[in-house]
């Protein structure tokens, strides 16, 4: 589960891709994440 | 030889309503597919023309591919009286014990099968906007398109696929197994941690399936407790002594369209191979079920599994050497029973590129695979945010991947590659698929709804005002396309024309 940090220039694009990510989801992250887990029940299927 | 391989796929969704923690999922699943229908409705002035129920004469869930059902077997229930429809593309749209379920039409290939189950989740969209006026302000009902609540609930997307009957059902068991245990490195929706009683959760902080610590048995009939690998539900919706339906229960559903792709792709390949006699000895795994669990939690793509030769393999090897044997049966089969050769050529290309993907290194598929565009990303969040995997932050990340809705969902933004336009996913909500028959279900339905009384996979009955209701068996999956019924249907003046027409 260690990450190797990237040391190829793929690897840089990733990492920077992700960073990009990142700082545009921070937006729309639900804004209590513990209430919303918890909130989170689904019994009975199949 | 192998037949066509008609797909279907059905997903039951995860319901939330927000602003009223103690709401009552059946009834929520209930408002969301009667505001649906309702607005279609309104769309078409008023009538009632779309509420035509499901008929349930021929649903027999509890009969078991094996011959004798086993006494101690649960057979499922047929829930009857939740709103249940038949939609004018020619899916199921109904409330299934808690929740909302969208059942595909039969298609005739993988690809479009993908435009189907992305038209479902379109439905679901239009759904919880219709909902907004039937809740009361501060209530949003939200679906989510994953299997599991993180705390051991879980509820299924299941892929039918159409098979010979003449193939024994005990090489169907031995060659699936291996198969549906060792594509999850693909199929692999990705979750945080574990639900399984068992493993020390700090030892799964993340997994590659939803679905797999839910899976207790190697062949059964359940569905809802102690899953099998194998499902023996011995339905076939269609003629029974020609046909099986086989109901593979133990997929993730897919936000990838690709993964989607996939997984419907390469499991009908194996099963036309498998009536074609290509798939050379079974490659039998000793210990199916634990091999479930260990190839899910298994990150590094490298543990062995047991073979019942005492030999082992990876899950990767394993799926190399099935992609192998579906090349050079790809270069020689009857490509029409996957769908025709681009369909077939992009299944093939398309597995060995994320198997390549994969054994280099699965950020490289994160484009692709949805566990690998989860883990990528959670990743990133922890190193980011110094946490552990068992944040709450983490977990409600993972349920907020699977959201529909464009402005919540994660998904839409990990950058996945796509494999239908959009324009095409909108038709695909209305019109059915023209080459299996759900055209004749979707086409009738359509234009003859005010004279349908019900209809389900494999028939329709008609109330054409004569003392005596008229039911049109449709036992043959592949007949009543388009081109078999199309000009028929258009040209017919009334239900009874249709019917007229059709016994000429």
């Amino acid at each position: 589960m260690e990450e190797v940090p990237p040391t190829s220039e793929a690897g840089d694009k990733i990492k920077a891709d992700i960073d990009d990510l990142l700082d545009e989801i921070d937006d729309v992250l639900e804004t209590n994440a513990e209430d919303f887990v918890k909130s989170y029940i689904q019994k009975g299927g199949e | 030889m192998a037949i066509p391989k008609i797909i279907g796929i059905e997903t039951e969704y995860g319901i939330l309503v927000r602003g009223a923690p103690e709401s009552n999922p059946i009834a929520a699943s209930s408002t969301l597919i009667n505001a649906y229908l309702t607005t279609l409705e309104q769309g078409r002035g008023g009538h009632r023309t779309q509420r035509v129920g499901w008929d349930f004469q021929d649903e027999s869930p509890g009969t078991d591919a094996r011959g004798d059902a086993l006494l101690l077997s649960l057979a499922p229930e047929v829930e009857t009286h939740l709103v249940n429809a038949v939609l004018t593309n020619g899916a199921r749209y109904y409330v299934d014990h808690a929740h909302p379920e969208f059942s595909c039409p039969e298609t005739a290939d993988a690809l479009s099968a993908v435009r189907y189950d992305r038209a479902g989740e379109e439905v679901m969209l239009q759904s919880m906007g219709a909902a907004r006026s039937f809740l009361p302000d501060g209530e949003e009902i939200v679906v989510y398109k994953n299997n599991s609540d993180g705390k051991g609930n879980s509820y299924g997307c299941h892929e039918n696929y159409l098979v010979d009957r003449a193939v024994p059902f005990g090489q169907i068991v031995v060659h699936a197994t291996v198969h549906l245990v060792t594509r999850q490195i693909f199929t692999g929706a990705g979750k945080v941690g574990t639900e399984a009683p068992g493993p020390d959760p700090d030892r799964v902080p993340f997994q590659l399936t939803q679905r797999a610590d839910f899976f207790e048995e190697e062949v059964g009939l359940e569905t809802t407790l102690k899953r099998p690998i194998i499902n023996t539900r011995d339905e076939p919706h269609a003629d029974a002594q020609k046909y099986r339906r086989l109901h593979v229960i133990a997929g993730d559903a897919n936000m990838s369209e690709v993964a989607t792709f996939l997984k419907l792709g390469t499991t009908a390949l194996v099963l036309a191979m498998l009536e074609d006699d290509a798939l050379g000895p079974p490659i039998g795994l000793a210990r199916p079920v634990p091999s479930m669990h260990q190839v899910s939690r298994d990150l590094t793509l490298s543990s062995l599994l047991e073979l019942d030769d005492h030999r082992t393999a990876t899950a990767l090897e394993i799926q190399f050497g099935l992609l192998e044997r579906a090349e050079a049966y790809a270069a020689t089969c009857d490509v029409d029973v996957v769908g025709g050769a681009e369909v077939c050529t992009a299944i093939v290309d398309q597995w060995r590129s994320v198997l390549e993907g994969l054994e280099r290194d699965p950020d490289e598929v994160a484009d692709r695979v949805d566990w690998a565009a989860k883990h990528r990303l959670f990743t990133a969040y922890r190193e980011r945010h110094g946490i552990d995997w068992d944040d709450p932050r983490l977990r409600a990340m993972d349920l907020q991947y699977h959201d529909l809705r464009p402005g919540s969902s994660l998904s839409r933004r990990v950058g996945l590659v796509t494999l239908v336009d959009h324009e095409a996913v909108l038709a695909a909500v209305a019109d059915p698929p023209e080459d299996t028959r759900a055209f004749f279900r979707g086409a009738c339905l359509a234009k003859f709804a005010p004279e349908i009384v019900a209809a389900n996979w494999d028939s329709i009955v008609f109330d054409t005002g004569e003392p005596a209701l008229h039911r049109i068996p449709m036992l043959e999956p592949g007949r009543g396309t388009r081109a078999h019924v199309g000009e028929l249907i258009e040209r017919a003046t009334s239900a009874q024309d249709l019917i007229e027409s059709l016994g000429r």
